[in-house]
């Protein structure tokens, strides 16, 4: 830093120097250990950098505007959360049935916020460049800054409605958590350059627009104005996070033609791994908002196909293809929602969140969207499950299901070409069978069987015995597995799931709010 | 067909000029309209200038600023202290 | 190579290798065209279970909520193991059927399509 010492104030710095002298000032070369030790894993992946002088952040973000922009965002956040609170923003939501949506997040989605600060923490210590190194540690503060956002704003939900008092808790242990749990452990256990692949690019770049943008526009159509703020706000983080994960890939497949392949083997597995979890937020958007803003299918089309189509369309100049199996979820599209409702509504008692048959209209919104698949496979159903409860025999599915291996989804996913057969796909390892959802989650599988053989399945691990509290017996006369299990998950047993016709919150909603409530 | 670019905002009393200026700056931007949201889509390439923020606005205009209120954009960035611009290609 | 890491010949542990099952074994089964049931089901069984306890008892249960299951003819049901046609024998048990941990088994009933045909 030689500033040039004289009487007047020394020149503004340029934007371009500012940021220069912030990431190419603060690296050195070691001199007492080798380079390779104190980054050893730099190298393991097969990733060859020549140059980490090439990494160009383009947003050229510096420490000062860095904590001058987020502390504004925190204070508008923070307005608008008081704002809710003393307005009694909770009962202006469009219909209780909406906060399941949050339970869903909460439990599901804020713990990967905390996760994907691990990670970036993790991978700015793992970088030898000192840009790439603090991309990643700015990444990994507005990571904590979304997961605290959204436990406080949320907390508010919880003095009023069930299924939000232990989410930690729950992402650990509860069977559909393991599916988004999996998913960002499979990525921390990577290499860095694997891991920003994963978080930053695929998931960032090519599939968050789906769950931030649509579903909380639809949150803010609900009524939801807390939930709205705390997205936006981690979505304006997220738009430097996203142009992190271009320049990555970008900069790895500049850096040596032998990292292709490797890079486009990331960009497979990782835009599969994510579209399957995002089937959660394909039956969030079609089921679950009582205003609905478009549909999975329509959000699909414009997110994916058109926007992350021109993305690909832009990288094949270095070589790189659309990723494996994209033809599949463009199949998929008008069945995602409709058969991973299906998967919670059989197995809603044994979830932290309520289902429900939808209503008439909805279901005329349904057929609209979705006119080659809703009252062909459907509907039918639905009609048959509203019968059922009319007769006070709502339908609850008592059999654990089969999971898949990778993603740990139930196996409810359809052949690719036939919307009425289950998708079966099997591989032998090691004198052992394992079982798959897709061609996708297989071959993720067949590449490194060593890591998934390893997968905890919540269905296999509760008949190993391993999903009770310490000290339960279950040789006790009157043992009942399923009530021990939903203990060990610390769900209130009776109030956090199930049928959403039969909750307390329901009830609560219709006293406190008098408000009717929805029927069947 | 050139693929678009596009950037989202939340939709506010700020952003209502930074929109107004883009779509003063590029002639072939279409604005959406969502609930809480503003999507400006562009093909190939969308331009964000300084001064005609500051024209609208009536002050000093740092962009960086936009970060505030930036929901989403997808492009390659070129930034400056004048101008901040997304595109597809080279 | 069959995963990336940092340790030469790292391996990982079988997290569901039969011995954890305390004796039991998993058999998943699927009903072909009842997709009410939104997935194949796990459950755990003796691998000396005789076939015909599934079709006499086992499956009868796990299906009874499906308005079908009442009109299911086992003898013309068609079967398969992980996939492929399959002709199991009532009488032997799994083992001998040749079903062992974590097969897969799904079974057709032909005539049977789910509710209003929707294969639901």
């Amino acid at each position: 830093m030689n500033m040039p010492i004289s009487g007047k104030p020394p020149k503004k710095l340029s934007l371009k120097e500012n940021y220069a002298l912030l990431t190419r000032g603060l690296g050195w070369e070691t001199s007492y250990e080798s380079m390779d030790k104190v980054f050893p894993q730099c190298d393991f992946e097969g990733i060859k950098i020549h140059d980490w002088d090439k990494w160009e952040d383009p947003f050229r973000l510096t420490m000062d505007a860095y904590w001058k922009y987020q502390g504004e965002k925190e204070r508008k956040l923070y307005a608008i959360v008081d704002a809710f609170q003393q307005n009694n923003g909770q009962f202006n939501v469009s219909d209780a049935r909406y906060i399941n949506t949050l339970k869903l997040f909460l439990t599901g989605v804020s713990p990967l916020e905390y996760g994907a600060h691990r990670g970036f923490a993790m991978a700015g210590r793992n970088f030898k460049g000192a840009g790439a190194s603090i991309a990643a540690q700015m990444q990994a503060i507005d990571e904590l800054r979304h997961a605290q956002t959204q436990a406080h704003t949320i907390s508010h939900y919880n003095k009023f409605f069930h299924g939000m008092h232990d989410p930690i808790h729950m992402f650990d242990r509860v069977w559909y958590l393991s599916v988004p749990k999996s998913y960002f452990e499979d990525a921390m256990t990577a290499g860095p350059f694997e891991f920003v692949t994963a978080i930053s690019f695929s998931f960032e770049y090519v599939l968050t627009n789906l769950l931030f943008m649509p579903f909380m526009s639809g949150a803010a159509f609900n009524g939801d104005m807390a939930t709205v703020t705390f997205g936006f706000s981690a979505q304006s983080d997220e738009s430097r996070h996203m142009t992190l994960g271009l320049e990555v890939v970008k900069f790895i497949l500049e850096q040596d033609p032998a990292n292709l392949p490797i890079v486009q083997r990331w960009l497979d597995k990782w835009f599969w791994r994510g579209y399957r979890l995002l089937a959660l937020v394909a039956m969030m958007m079609d089921y679950m908002l009582p205003k609905r803003v478009m549909s999975w299918s329509e959000a699909w089309g414009m997110y994916f196909e058109q926007n992350g189509g021109a993305l690909f369309n832009d990288l094949a100049r270095y070589g790189v293809r659309m990723p494996k199996y994209h033809d599949v979820a463009a199949k998929e599209k008008d069945r995602l929602s409709h058969e991973t409702w299906g998967i919670f509504y059989n197995y809603t008692h044994a979830a932290g969140f309520h289902t429900w048959v939808p209503e008439e209209g909805e279901m005329k919104w349904l057929s609209e969207k979705y006119p080659a698949t809703f009252d062909k496979h459907y509907r039918p159903r639905f009609e048959y499950w509203r019968d059922q409860q009319k007769k006070g025999e709502r339908f609850y599915n008592k059999t654990l299901p089969m999971l898949c291996q990778t993603c740990q989804i139930p196996m409810g996913f359809t052949e690719p070409d036939d919307p009425t057969k289950i998708c079966y796909r099997e591989s032998h390892y090691r004198d052992n069978k394992f079982h798959f959802c897709s061609d996708g989650c297989k071959d993720i599988f067949d590449f490194e069987p060593e890591k998934y053989v390893q997968s905890w399945l919540p269905v296999h691990q509760v008949y190993q015995g391993n999903c009770f509290r310490p000290g339960t017996d279950p040789t006790a006369p009157g043992f009942d597995p399923l009530l021990e299990v939903l203990k060990y998950y610390n769900f209130n047993v009776g109030k956090d799931g199930g049928e959403y016709l039969d909750s307390e919150d329901k009830k609560h909603w219709e006293q406190w709010t008098g408000k009717p409530g929805v029927s069947i | 067909m050139t693929d678009s670019v596009f950037i989202a905002f939340q939709t506010n009393d700020d952003t209502r000029a930074i929109v107004e200026a883009i779509t003063h700056d590029n002639a072939a931007a279409t604005v959406a309209r969502f609930p809480a949201m503003v999507k400006v889509d562009a093909p190939g390439r969308l331009v964000v200038r300084r001064e005609s923020i500051e024209e609208r606005i009536g002050r000093d205009f740092d962009l960086r600023e936009l970060h505030l209120n930036l929901i989403s954009l997808s492009g390659n960035i070129e930034e400056s202290e004048d101008e901040f611009v997304l595109h597809w290609g080279n | 190579m069959s995963v990336v890491a940092l340790k030469p010949g790292y391996t990982g542990e079988i997290k569901d290798r039969v011995e954890n099952f305390h004796g039991q074994q998993l058999l998943y089964i699927g009903w072909e065209d009842h997709l009410m049931f939104c997935a194949p089901l796990c459950i755990p069984v003796p691998p000396t279970l005789p076939f015909g306890a599934l079709t006499a008892q086992i499956i009868p249960d796990l299906y009874a909520a499906h308005p079908d299951a009442s009109a299911i003819d086992w003898s013309k049901v068609e079967w398969f193991s992980s996939s492929q046609p399959f002709t199991p024998d009532l009488s032997k048990s799994l083992a001998d059927n040749g079903l062992g941990h974590k097969a897969s088994l799904r079974f057709r009933t032909p005539g049977l399509t789910g509710i209003k045909g929707s294969c639901s």
